[in-house]
């Protein structure tokens, strides 16, 4: 066994018990938690794919950003656990069997020789000057410009919709408008007025 | 590696609608207070642009541009044409709808102007990644349409649903895909289809990919056992959305499964033809018998469309150009009548009230005998009763069927469609033998009017020519890539 195995091995396992304890855990922030670290060891499988690039993307992006935003949101919704896990054990053997079934089915054609490592043999590895993350640059810039286009679209759609759906233009509150309270002049606020000095009788 | 500048031109109608859009945005937050159907007036030049750039950019021959990734053809070119035609009458017949509601603004005609590009990325691509993401575009709008009600606790029920499974659908279409990348290397769809002719792969793992892919389809086409969303979103959703997402959605979907399993798959005509032909049997089976116990018409119509669905995947599941073209033939007649149909339910509603119970029919004949016409020519379409145009739709389906081989299905066919004439009868009953429960005027604008008259009078007219329309989708597939 390499050294290669040995860090695959490891990582698969973790990858593989962390995932486990995502859906187990009893507490939301855990299983959350337990995320980070499935995410963590799966962009360490990557590196060894030599995909550094992905490997460093899912860790910014996945750890950095969406789980944060992820436990932000844990923690603020309260979460009744004991509600969640009623009608569990009603429905658990019919689920078991389902589960049982689907897993049967994929392993009988994952398992099979069509997935083995002579069918789908791994890439021939680069030498250590190529440089993943400028291969993809080019790409994406040429050849799948296109896509590249349609997935800024995308983003825009999530954008105009987020925005459609939660912002809320309620008439009738009180709270100071800051931009217009900024822009005031002082002839809106003072007026000079001339009165004759009036004499003392 | 050298880069060629790809050629923009075949684009053309795809960029201006991208630019139309951002338009449409800015101009309803900079005036869209004082001017409020500027929106809707851009959002209607937009689609006229779309349809004189289309006209004048349509080349005869295949042309790919984009390493390959956009394709243009005959196809691309009519059913492109086809999604402004409908997405322009939708927005017609929806005006008034919404504008009593409160949703007349910026956000839904730009949100449907997305959901009109994604479908022309879809009909026009030739490489699973935009096939993807331009269902995500046309996804994500109808999402986000569907959502846009959010004070309607049904119209959040239906987002979250339609959300949901959409997602999943989306996964399971993602796996497919992969899994035909993983055996053929590929991902451009014509090259895809030399590596199967090779045979050089393990068929196992196509076979894999495409059961998620046939999944992932039938999810979007609502066809059973994957239609749970549609009748609880068809309720939930305002009707003009689901006006929306019940017509042209589906012009794309055609496009959809042509590109990928006609076009991409279509060597492998014998693993997805038994698919097939288990989603159309029992989609007209749960569409037909379901839809009777409705009393919603919203419902009804919902279980109705699952229903029509099964009999778009009998002429899919031919295999052959003649198949194709009849099932082309039968969605556009299909969008044909459910314009028709919403847009009389949205005709009948009122601010506060909506008209999507089958007792608001009750009586129309009293209270309007032209549109309590048009309903009947509209119902007698989707029955299939002659000389409506919904009888050539069926009968070209199952002329391909037959030609197929599969007497057997044709009768099924057939027989279930009969279960389904009763609940469209139903509705002509209600109108001309009950009482009217209310004598609220119908009072449409003109241009409403005008369409809806059309609409109904068309139906009717193509069942006197359906030649023209049928040579249209026969010339249609012809000249495409498959």
């Amino acid at each position: 066994m390499s050294f290669e195995d040995i860090i695959f091995y490891f990582f698969s396992a973790v990858l593989v018990s962390s995932a486990l304890g995502v859906i187990t855990a009893r507490n939301p922030v855990h299983s959350a938690l337990l995320l980070v670290l499935a995410f963590f060891t799966s962009a360490g499988l990557w590196l060894l794919l030599e995909a550094e690039f992905l490997a460093i993307t899912l860790v910014l992006v996945y750890v950095g950003a969406v789980m944060v935003l992820f436990l932000f949101v844990v923690m603020m919704l309260d979460i009744n656990l004991d509600q969640l896990r009623e009608g569990f054990w009603k429905w658990f053997p019919f689920g078991a069997f389902l589960a049982l079934l689907m897993a049967g089915e994929m392993a009988m054609v994952l398992m099979g020789k069509q997935f083995g490592a002579d069918e789908m043999p791994a890439p021939p590895s680069r030498g250590a000057d190529y440089s993943n993350t400028k291969e993809l640059g080019r790409l994406i810039y040429t050849e799948y410009v296109y896509a590249f286009e349609l997935a800024a679209v995308i983003l825009l759609v999530a954008i105009v919709a987020a925005i459609a759906l939660t912002l809320r233009r309620r008439t009738g509150i009180k709270s100071p408008d800051v931009a217009q309270q900024v822009a005031v002049k002082r002839k809106d606020r003072v007026r000079m007025v001339s009165m004759p000095s009036e004499k003392k009788e | 590696m050298n880069f060629l500048q790809p050629d923009f031109a075949p684009a053309y109608p795809e960029i201006f609608l991208l630019l139309m859009v951002c338009v449409v945005l800015l101009a309803d937050l900079a005036w869209g207070e004082e001017k409020p159907h500027l929106a809707y007036l851009l959002s209607q030049f937009a689609l006229l642009g779309c349809v004189l750039i289309t006209f004048a950019t349509s080349a005869p021959g295949v042309v790919y541009t984009f390493s390959g990734m956009f394709v243009d053809d005959a196809l691309a070119d009519i059913l492109k044409m086809m999604v402004y035609v409908t997405v322009s009458v939708v927005l017609v017949y929806s005006r008034t709808y919404i504008s009593t509601r409160g949703m007349l603004n910026g956000e839904f005609f730009s949100l449907a102007l997305f959901a009109t590009l994604g479908m022309m990325v879809m009909i026009s691509a030739s490489h699973f990644l935009t096939l993807y993401l331009g269902l995500e575009l046309l996804s994500l709008s109808l999402y986000a349409m569907v959502a846009l009600r959010r004070d309607s606790v049904g119209a959040t029920e239906a987002a979250i649903k339609f959300f949901v499974l959409g997602a999943l659908a989306s996964g399971f279409l993602l796996y497919g895909m992969s899994m035909i990348y993983g055996a053929t290397g590929s991902l451009n769809i014509a090259r895809v289809t030399e590596v199967i002719q090779t045979g050089a792969m393990s068929h196992t793992v196509l076979v894999v990919g495409v059961v998620f892919i046939v999944a992932g389809i039938s999810f979007k086409l609502s066809a059973a056992p994957f239609h749970m969303w549609a009748p609880d979103v068809y309720e939930g959703a305002s009707t003009a959305v689901v006006l929306f997402i019940g017509s042209a959605p589906k012009l794309a979907a055609f496009g959809f499964i042509m590109r990928l399993l006609a076009e991409g798959l279509g060597s492998m005509v014998a693993d997805w033809q038994g698919m097939l032909i288990i989603l159309a049997v029992m989609s007209m089976l749960i569409g037909n018998i379901a839809a009777i116990a409705q009393t919603n018409i919203k419902r009804m119509l919902a279980y109705s469309t699952i229903s029509h669905m099964g009999f778009v995947l009998l002429g899919v599941l031919s295999g052959d150009g003649n198949g194709y073209s009849s099932s082309m033939f039968y969605v556009v007649v299909y969008v044909l009548m459910t314009l028709g149909t919403f847009g009389m339910i949205m005709l009948l509603s009122r601010a506060g009230f909506e008209a999507d119970k089958l007792e608001d029919f009750k009586g129309l004949n009293r209270r309007n005998p032209w549109y309590a016409f048009i309903m009947l020519l509209l119902m007698f379409s989707m029955a299939g009763i002659p000389p409506t145009v919904g009888i050539y739709a069926k009968l070209s389906v199952l002329q391909a069927v037959l030609n197929a081989g599969y007497i057997w299905l044709a009768v099924v066919a057939v027989l279930l469609s009969l279960i389904g004439v009763f609940y469209y009868l139903r509705i002509v009953k209600l109108m001309y033998f009950d009482e009217p429960e209310t004598d609220a005027l119908i009072l449409p604008q003109g241009d409403v009017k005008l369409l809806l008259s059309a609409n109904g009078l068309a139906v009717l007219a193509f069942g006197f020519f359906p030649q023209a329309l049928m040579a249209w989708c026969a010339y249609a597939i012809r000249h495409s890539s498959i």
